[in-house]
């Protein structure tokens, strides 16, 4: 039953990451890369993760890919029109994805006991819980750099954002 | 037939090879921006696979899973950084296409 929902997850998520690359409309690219999200979070929910399966619908589903779409719209992006394929470019870029393919599986097909089954866990898991607590014991220090850098990262954007600066 | 951690390597590693191919094959700067995205997702992947493999004392490793937190926020930060860098990008060029900012190209 897991392997069912597992195979569906992931071809789902390969799917439309590949509509991400193939379709030449902007817009119809970022929605393919919220729906190749949606299965991502699935697959972290089936890996018993649900706080960064949460956080990856919350955070990238809905607020980056929302961000992407206002800034597609912002700057009235149309569909691009068909420019001459660049085959030398575009073989290499595909030898080189394909290369990188085959070198992944020869690699993972020597993780030793990658073949043995997930242990089991607990029928009841506090995840959310277990994570906040690591979060704001042992990881204290790094959360709150984080949160200075997204501090940093505001101020930032709204500099950038400026037309002049004086 | 069960699932493995060798068939959550594979899907990661194929999500990060699709990202790949698509920052070396598209010449729109927000398409390659997605895809840029779309890889650290499948380094995110296969981190909690890692972490849900490793069980210490009855529960996961919760360490990969605090990996995968930071990673999510910095690249939120990073979206939005990236994303004012194009707008600004756009206002001074007109253009979002790779081939016609190449200023820098040697």
């Amino acid at each position: 039953m897991a392997a069912i929902f597992f195979w569906l997850f992931s071809a789902l998520m390969l799917g439309f990451a590949c509509a991400v690359v193939f379709n030449r409309n902007p817009v119809a690219s970022a929605l393919s890369l919220v729906v190749s999200f949606g299965g991502l979070a699935a697959l972290f929910f089936m890996l018993d993760a649900y706080f960064i399966g949460t956080i990856q619908i919350l955070v990238y589903a809905g607020a980056v890919m929302v961000l992407f779409l206002f800034i597609i719209m912002l700057l009235d992006m149309k569909v691009e029109e068909r420019r001459r394929l660049n085959t030398g470019v575009t073989a290499g870029g595909l030898v080189v994805a394909a290369a990188f393919t085959a070198q992944i599986f020869s690699v993972v097909e020597q993780v030793p006991f990658g073949n043995r089954p997930f242990p089991t866990l607990p029928d009841r898991l506090d995840d959310v819980h277990n994570v906040g607590s690591l979060l704001f014991s042992q990881y204290n220090l790094p959360f709150q750099v984080v949160g200075v850098l997204l501090l940093v990262a505001t101020v930032g954007v709204v500099i950038l954002s400026k037309r002049e600066l004086k | 037939m069960e699932v493995t951690l060798d068939d959550y390597l594979l899907v990661s590693g194929l999500l990060f090879a699709i990202g790949f191919a698509g920052v070396l094959l598209r010449r729109n700067i927000i398409i390659i921006f997605m895809c840029l995205e779309m890889m650290l997702n499948a380094a995110n992947l296969s981190l909690v696979a890692f972490s849900r493999f490793r069980v210490v004392e009855g529960l996961p490793n919760y360490n990969g899973q605090m990996l995968v937190f930071f990673i999510i926020t910095v690249a939120a930060a990073e979206v939005a950084v990236g994303l004012a860098v194009i707008v600004a990008l756009y206002r001074a060029r007109g253009t979002t296409h790779v081939e016609d900012v190449s200023s820098l190209k040697f």
